[in-house]
């Protein structure tokens, strides 16, 4: 027999209920009202008085309410069926609501995650009377373009013997497909689907190891100057309007991962909209399948309700964290992680608890910390290595990173890739801000030559604000054409043209020759004597060098342009730059 | 069944609380004064204590006044009877017309499932260069006006109401001053644009709590006709008038501020009423243009900053001019593909020049040589404002670029400009030479 309640308050999206018995924290109920079933957590405990938080709009609830609660965490489904999805925070599947609500998400209603009457070509790999434990593989079944590992259920805890595991052939989710024994005797049937509660990481592996490997982004910025690394953590912080959703679902679009998780976190529905219809179309040049295979979507857009916003991240990193699990390479990418920080807030605030700086919970940081945590690369119990990559960005209020939410996850994250409304506003694309920005990974360019563009972008930037002070006639022939130097740097390197098919992804090869090239315009001692003749030459040369990003790889126009090119260098360049030497070596 | 209740427990500025019985969270009762009735809405419920917001205000209420529940929450009237008319915050007509009770509505429903959304694909044309070349309106778009008072903005709001191609116009009007609720009115009237026209108008007069109900009466109206598949363009005027209504409330009910006083929860209420923007397969749409202004210019204030997070970019008004930087469409991009070929180059490359422009502008007045380069960026910033960033230029998008095209022949050499070649070769205008 389950425990009952009452309502006997309502503040919000908060209701407070009356209850006798156990009741455990984070425990899932549902009010029972006007015909619907509305899904809540317990929040705190105090006494016979519990608080929940609905996750559906509370309007129409009334006093004595009836409240059923079902001994069971906030959990999601874990198995086959997942990828290609479309998800609200609590894991309903946002198509099939459509179809069964219409237009609008109608409250009180859940559906299956995994569809039930699917059928899957299971292949056992396990033998009868083996020895297991949590995680590791019963068998497989083919999910998209990947072989999905059916696992000894998380939640198992110590060592399992198979007892019985069925034939190869095609069962339903549902279907037992094992029966494992504990030490004490006592048998469990496996199926193809379990649950998992969304707020504890799922640590089934037998070690984590320290990310070294890169993330390709097909960003020239990031995979050469700004790295991130598969099993690492980076984040996104800037002001509205200066493109961290672009930049995000360029991310999606282009990384050279297995399996994106897009987890559209409070934001705006339109976006989620465009990657929708967007994906089914493309193809991933890795695999030549449909993007939207290996993408699962977590939408909870912002006028969704707010506490399930809050849960939104736990489910995506939950799923990401299953795949891994696999051996494949998982993509995190939350948008936006402040929006899930005023969740928190939200609710703390009807908590009455006591506020933290800009009314922040206390438990803000450690909560942050916690969800970034949850990334890494590690060696999986059956050999193998899998890992979780995270990318959030953060809405800072006005624009200001010296806020508790961007501050916070700046101490938890790997790479730094802060946008800024200065570069957004002058139309340069990534906005990320070369010289603000840091990773803490190590890249596929060789550091000492990324080192000395970036040293030059620096000095290129204190010439260009000293000249607002002492003005061109003020600045020496040398200084300018550094200036100019660290200027060409930023236009046809730094920026991308996200919307030109061949900009939008370069390829790690392509940037490293496209590089190579750059560094030797950088390198280059200039045969050019004064600041009009400097200013027309780089003029030149970066308007052909644009014209060449936007040529197709090795196309006879693309060579035709590396040609002119080094024609145009050739003609100017007189030398190497003192102290260049060295960089330059191969 | 009503139940009436004549004990009021407390007052604190707009709440009373009531003991009683049964009572649903956002449910709906009449409080008689002396000054006569008022709506009030149910705004928390703590075991037999029920808080209630009165739209009138608490202001000589007494506590031997009566509550009576009306069992449902608030409602609002949907037919055809609804265009041409002028109604308050609280949906009662203020235009002497008479009262509408037919097909009552509820207002503030759930979200549009975000898997039913279609990718926005038409453009609203304006005849305003700034917002058709550079930050061209879509359709479902919701897009503020950001700009400080004193700015043409409600003027820019019904230039665009009159000259864009929608079948509704509903227009919120919050926190209005009279004068400019009468502006609206005429101006509407005067372009024939009445008779498509809703209008829902609570002036600076009127109290407090109406002002709140004006966005989601609006938009639930909005939905309602975009679901019989009639694009609409809802019009809302201040929000920031709406976002302060809801910190006095907070505020008197003793909730934690979170950034200046305004509750942690703005975001999401801001959100969950502009996220009604829509544009619906197989039916209507609806387009949300609103006005934001900001305390002391300040784009960081919470108000302009949280909306500027949830709406698809901003229009930012200031010195009677629709500023390039600052202003954004983020669906331009769905749009401007299929306009002319020119149109995103002509955009990009007007914008990088005009940057460039300013920089030159700073340099010239702190009283440095300007060189060659420095003159011709002048001669371009100062064509750039007339022809295009003027508000009084009225001329279509086709028009606009090839005047762009004009501008930059006047003042640069063909490489100058960073456009790419295949469109320079095509669209450089040819000029005999001198």
């Amino acid at each position: 027999m389950k425990n009952t309640g009452k309502v006997i308050g309502v503040n919000g999206n908060m209701v407070t209920v009356s209850v006798t018995g156990q009741v455990s924290m984070n425990e899932v109920a549902y009010i029972l009202t006007g015909g619907k079933r509305l899904k809540c957590e317990v929040i705190r405990i105090q006494g016979e008085k519990v608080q929940v938080q609905v996750f559906e709009m509370t309007k129409g609830v009334g006093i004595g309410d009836e409240v059923e609660f079902t001994e069971d965490l906030l959990a999601v489904e874990l198995g086959p069926g997942l990828l290609g999805q479309v998800f609200d925070g609590l894991q309903n599947p946002l198509p099939e609501l459509a179809e069964e609500a219409g237009f609008f998400l109608e409250r009180g209603i859940y559906l299956d995650a995994l569809p039930r009457d699917r059928e899957w070509e299971f292949t056992p790999v396990a033998n009868t009377g083996a020895q297991m434990t949590a995680g590791e593989i019963l068998g497989t079944v083919p999910e998209q373009n990947f072989e999905h590992k059916i696992m000894v259920p998380f939640n198992l805890l110590g060592t399992y013997t198979v007892k019985s595991i069925v034939e190869k052939g095609t069962y339903k989710l549902t279907d037992k497909i094992a029966v494992l024994v504990d030490e004490k005797g006592n048998s469990v049937d496996v199926t193809l689907v379990f649950q998992w509660p969304v707020k504890r990481a799922i640590k089934c592996y037998a070690e984590r190891l320290k990310p070294v490997e890169p993330l390709v982004t097909k960003m020239r910025l990031i995979d050469t100057f700004l790295p991130v690394a598969k099993g690492g953590t980076f984040c996104v912080p800037g002001p509205f309007g200066a493109g961290k959703t672009v930049l995000q679902q360029a991310m999606s679009k282009n990384a050279d991962v297995d399996i994106v998780i897009v987890a559209a976190c409070g934001e705006r529905a339109g976006e989620v909209v465009e990657t929708l219809k967007e994906f089914p179309e493309l193809l991933d040049p890795k695999t030549g399948r449909s993007l939207m295979e290996r993408t699962i979507i977590i939408c909870n857009t912002s006028s969704m309700p707010v506490a399930s916003r809050e849960a939104s991240v736990y489910t995506a990193v939950t799923l990401a964290e299953y795949y891994r699990q696999m051996g494949l390479d998982v993509l995190l990418l939350a948008d936006s992680t402040s929006r899930w920080a005023q969740a928190m807030r939200e609710m703390s605030g009807r908590l009455e608890e006591i506020p933290g700086e800009e009314a922040f919970p206390a438990y803000l940081e450690s909560s942050i910390a916690g969800f970034y945590e949850r990334a890494g690369i590690v060696e999986l119990k059956s050999g193998g290595k899998g890992s979780v990559t995270i990318g959030g960005t953060v809405s800072p209020a006005g624009g200001n990173f010296e806020e508790p939410v961007t501050q916070a996850t700046l101490k938890v994250v790997g790479a730094f890739h802060g946008l800024s409304r200065e570069r957004s506003d002058a139309r340069k694309y990534p906005a990320i801000h070369p010289l603000d920005s840091w990773s803490k990974y190590t890249g596929s360019i060789n550091p000492v030559q990324t080192g000395y563009a970036y040293d030059m972008l620096r000095r290129s930037y204190e010439i260009g604000s000293m000249m607002k002070v002492v003005g061109e006639e003020g600045t020496s022939t040398d200084d300018f054409i550094t200036y100019l130097k660290g200027e060409f740097l930023d236009a046809v390197y730094y920026q991308q043209n996200s919307f030109d098919p061949v900009d939008a992804s370069v390829t790690p090869e392509r940037q490293s020759y496209l590089f190579g090239q750059i560094m030797d315009v950088l390198t280059a001692e200039l045969d050019l004597d004064t600041k009009d003749e400097a200013r027309s030459w780089f003029n030149k040369i970066r308007q052909t060098f644009l014209d060449y990003n936007g040529t197709q790889w090795e196309s006879d126009e693309f060579k035709a342009l590396d040609k002119e090119i080094g024609t145009l260098i050739a003609d100017k360049k007189i030398g190497i730059l003192h102290g260049a030497e060295k960089v330059m070596e191969k | 069944m009503t139940k009436v209740y004549s004990k009021i427990e407390s007052i604190a500025g707009n709440v009373i609380s009531v003991y009683a019985d049964g009572i649903k969270y956002g449910e709906l009762a009449e409080v008689s004064t002396s000054f006569g009735k008022s709506l009030a809405e149910v705004i928390k419920l703590d075991e037999g204590l029920v808080s209630l917001q009165v739209f009138a205000g608490g202001r000589g209420i007494s506590t031997g006044d009566e509550v009576r529940f009306l069992g449902h929450p608030m409602k609002v009237s949907f037919s055809d009877n609804l265009m041409g008319r002028i109604f308050d915050g609280s949906g009662a007509p203020r235009d002497n017309g008479p009262e509408l009770s037919e097909n009552l509505i509820e207002i503030g429903g759930p979200s549009f499932n975000p898997a039913k959304r279609i990718i926005p694909r038409n453009m609203i044309r304006t005849g305003i260069p700034m917002i058709d070349v550079f930050n061209s309106l879509v359709e479902s778009q919701k897009l503020p006006i950001f700009s400080v008072s004193g700015e043409p903005y409600n003027q820019l709001l019904a230039r665009i109401a009159m000259q864009a191609e929608v079948d509704i116009i509903i227009l919120g009007g919050i926190g209005l001053k009279y004068d400019d609720y009468l502006f609206f009115k005429d101006t509407l009237e005067e372009g024939g644009a009445l008779s498509r026209t809703i209008m829902f108008m609570h002036t600076a007069s009127d109290p407090v709590v109406e002002s709140l109900m004006v966005p989601d009466i609006s938009l639930a109206v909005a939905e309602k006709f975009a679901l019989r598949g009639k694009k609409v363009l809802v019009l809302l005027t201040d929000m920031t008038n709406f976002a302060d209504a809801m910190k006095e409330i907070a505020i008197t009910q003793e909730q934690v501020p979170s950034n200046r006083g305004y509750p942690g929860d703005l975001y999401s209420q801001l959100a969950s009423r502009y996220e009604k923007a829509v544009d619906i397969e197989g039916a209507g749409s609806i387009t949300i243009l609103g006005v934001t202004t900001m305390p002391g210019d300040d784009v960081t204030h919470p108000v302009p900053d949280n909306t500027g997070y949830i709406t698809e970019g901003q229009y930012y008004l200031k010195g009677g001019r629709i500023e390039p930087f600052g202003s954004l469409s983020r669906l331009k991009q769905q749009v401007n593909d299929k306009t002319r070929e020119d149109h995103r180059a002509v955009m990009d490359g007007m914008i990088k020049l005009y940057a460039q422009y300013k920089d030159s502008m700073e340099k010239k007045s702190m009283g440095f040589n300007m060189s060659n380069w420095d003159e011709k960026l002048l001669k371009y910033g100062e064509k750039f404002e007339a022809g295009m960033m003027d508000l009084t230029v009225n001329i279509p998008l086709e028009r606009a670029l090839d005047l762009g095209w004009e501008i930059l022949s006047d003042c640069f050499a063909p490489e100058e400009t960073g456009l790419k070649s295949s469109l320079l070769e095509k669209f450089w205008p040819v000029k005999e030479t001198v």
